[in-house]
């Protein structure tokens, strides 16, 4: 009996983990791109709130939760354009001007939600999509084949986010730009455009993250994302620059939150300690950093400005 | 710069681009409020009246200055030596933390021994949570950015595990009402009351501790290898100078600025306790980052953030003020503080370049005039060749 019901949790474990996983991803995928192109977005998580609320809001007025999803990747659009001005044209200190994003859109997200809702109503979320056979399997296809279908786009998005960067003459453009924009502007390659389209695609998935983590979880509350967006820039060293590992890591702090969770849930950890087990991601996170710091190299120019001829 | 000004009227312009950017913040801001049915002219004069108006206002915009103050000075140092502190936030509360066990712990003892002991303990414990990530930094090659935003988040949650469990008033307990505050701490270690039943000494701490940096970083050796590794690392590590240890003690000196801010904070709030929401801006009000467009409105001197942290405590003040007057949800304040962090940032560039210029071009009218030892001092900002102080931030430190 026992034994069941250990298995029981460990499917449930995964399969949350999986779920929670995927805003970090999709958050961490773009910023990715700006990195690599040489900008550091320190307000994916403002971003991320402002879509979520967008998100959340359009699927309540809407009842329609694509149409949420869309809602979400154009606040994060014009939000990551928005940054690309700061950091690209006005040249802003990468590691503050972030800082301001963030509060924008902490402060934003929630004056619009005690605005506009005011009390939190519960909203359809993505219909789960089983895939033939492999949902039926057991066990395994209630860990990985019976999620939404934004969970199955955001994974594969991994190998064509590895492609574009590696294998296309724009990631290669990307790459330039990040290590040796000096270089990559004498070849006629555009410092500032690059950097535009990086930033713009690092904002729409941010956007596109905070959607999906309001519509998976059906709600919206101040303070929705609770610094998802750290984590997922952290993720971006933790993987070391490359979506692979970007994912890698994603699935990491999915389980270890979705873990903690059960755990709590299933009052393994007393209430008094949660606060401590809340410290695990944060800590992982720094350990992580040693690791990477010493076995890869940032993009050469990241957080620097380009300024022609210098 | 195809418009020509004069060297004094250049520096003028540059000393009033981040104000100005404020005030463009502001407008961005009126706009919100006409967006939700607000008269901005009504929120921005209750907004003056509310900051700068009575006795009682100008008390609290000092008070809310305060820790503005001690974090921008301390950001002031690590900028100098080309560290960005963003972990201002949790070294304010792991200052608050140490400064409250050591009045929890400590016997009563008298005020003139107990005061000076909580707000050294404050400036351990931030001294600490900034030689963390300091130590990280010169050693490890860990990005400072990254490692202050994770530490941020170890100390939240460190202050509500503390203040819940270990440290919780024993009131709260046998009332039921578990509110996560500690209770009232030895009265020994209030901070003295100046003026009134508020304004108590911190604010003196803190411009005492602006003048000392200033003094630090142009009068003594150890203020000088700071600027030297600021300004280049190559030519201070040719030079002799140990980057590495520089670096850690930026962000250890950093820290405990913080730290201090934090102590401050609870020994001069009229509670006398520490009390978390849950959430560090609920124990710092921001002032974490603040402090940062505090040390930026100052130019990155130590000198002109004092003015410049009064008014930022101000527009944090008034902004109550406006936001009770004209009814709109204070996450109002929080946006409009981004827009503040982000317009100050994203101008200061611009106030950089504008002072490179003047090094350039006219640097015999420089040593005719008759300026402070503060302008000058503040023109180092920008020496020629490194207009940008974000540089090197990820060397990879080959030649260490």
């Amino acid at each position: 009996m026992n034994e069941v019901f250990t298995t029981a949790v460990m499917v449930a474990v995964v399969a949350s983990a999986i779920r929670l996983a995927v805003p970090l991803l999709l958050a961490s995928l773009g910023e990715t791109f700006g990195q690599r192109s040489g900008v550091l977005n320190l307000g994916v998580d403002g971003i991320m709130l402002l879509g979520a609320f967008t998100g959340y809001y359009t699927v309540l007025k809407s009842g329609n939760v694509w149409a949420g999803l869309l809602a979400g990747a154009i606040v994060g659009l014009v939000l990551g354009l928005a940054s690309a001005v700061i950091a690209v044209t006005l040249q802003a200190e990468q590691g503050i001007s972030g800082i301001g994003i963030y509060l924008f859109g902490l402060g934003m997200s929630d004056l619009l939600f005690q605005k506009l809702v005011g009390t939190p109503i519960p909203i359809d979320t993505f219909p789960a999509v089983h895939i033939p056979l492999l949902a039926d399997i057991p066990y395994i296809g209630e860990m990985f084949f019976q999620h939404s279908l934004v969970i199955y786009l955001a994974f594969a998005a991994i190998p064509v986010a590895t492609f574009v960067i590696n294998r296309t003459t724009f990631g290669m453009k990307i790459r330039a730009v990040g290590e040796y924009p000096d270089a990559a502007d004498t070849l006629g390659v555009s410092v500032s455009g690059v950097r535009y389209a990086t930033e713009i695609i690092g904002g729409t998935l941010a956007g596109i993250a905070g959607a999906v983590l309001a519509i998976t979880l059906g709600i919206f509350q101040q303070n929705l994302t609770n610094g998802a967006g750290f984590i997922a820039i952290a993720l971006v060293y933790f993987g070391a620059w490359r979506p692979t590992g970007i994912m890698l890591g994603a699935l990491l702090f999915g389980f270890v939150n979705a873990l903690v969770l059960e755990l709590k849930t299933l009052e393994i950890i007393p209430r008094d300690l949660s606060n401590l087990a809340a410290m695990a991601p944060a800590i992982i996170t720094i350990l992580a950093l040693v690791f990477v710091a010493r076995r890869f190299r940032a993009p050469s120019a990241l957080t620097k400005p380009f300024t022609r001829g210098k | 710069m195809s418009i020509h000004l004069s060297p004094r009227n250049r520096r003028l312009l540059a000393y009033s681009i981040p104000v100005l950017a404020v005030f463009a913040a502001l407008l961005f801001g009126a706009i919100m409020l006409v967006l939700l049915g607000a008269n901005p002219f009504e929120g921005y004069a209750e907004m003056f009246v509310g900051a700068f108006g009575s006795g009682d206002a100008l008390i609290a915009t000092i008070l809310k200055a305060t820790p503005l103050l001690f974090v921008g000075v301390g950001i002031v140092i690590a900028f100098r030596a080309n560290v960005i502190n963003i972990g201002a936030e949790g070294q304010m509360v792991l200052g608050g933390l140490f400064a409250t066990m050591t009045a929890l712990y400590m016997p009563e003892m008298h005020p003139i021994i107990m005061i000076p002991l909580v707000l050294l303990a404050g400036v351990v414990g931030g001294a600490l949570w900034g030689w963390i990530p300091g130590m990280l930094k010169a050693y490890y090659r860990v990005n400072e950015i990254l490692s202050t935003i994770m530490l941020n988040i170890v100390a939240v949650q460190l202050m509500a595990y503390l203040l819940r469990g270990p440290l919780i008033d024993p009131a709260e307990i046998e009332r039921g009402t578990r509110i996560p505050q500690t209770a009232r701490l030895a009265a020994s270690a209030d901070l003295p009351i100046l003026f009134g039943d508020r304004l108590h000494i911190g604010p003196v701490l803190a411009v005492l501790c602006a003048i000392g940096a200033y003094y630090l970083l142009w009068r003594t050796p150890l203020g000088f290898r700071l600027r030297a590794v600021g300004l280049s690392e190559h030519a201070a590590r040719y030079a002799g100078i140990p980057v590495r240890r520089t670096i850690a003690l930026a962000l250890t000196m950093s820290g405990a600025m913080a730290g201090l801010a934090g102590a401050v904070l609870v020994f001069g709030s009229e509670s006398h306790r520490m009390v978390t929401d849950g959430s560090t801006m609920g124990f710092t009000g921001g002032a974490g980052f603040n402090g940062i467009v505090a040390a930026l409105l100052g130019g990155l001197h130590p000198l002109w953030t004092i003015p410049a942290s009064f008014l930022f405590g101000g527009l944090i003040v008034g902004g109550q003020a406006l936001q009770r007057a004209v009814q709109v949800p204070s996450a109002l304040i929080v946006a409009l503080n981004g827009l503040v962090v982000v317009f100050v940032v994203a101008a200061d560039r611009y106030r950089v370049r504008l002072l490179a210029v003047d090094e350039y071009e006219a640097p015999e009218v420089d040593a005719g005039d008759h300026e402070t030892a503060a302008m000058g001092a503040a023109r180092d900002t920008a020496p020629p060749g490194t207009d940008s102080y974000g540089q090197d931030e990820f060397d990879d430190g080959g030649e260490r």
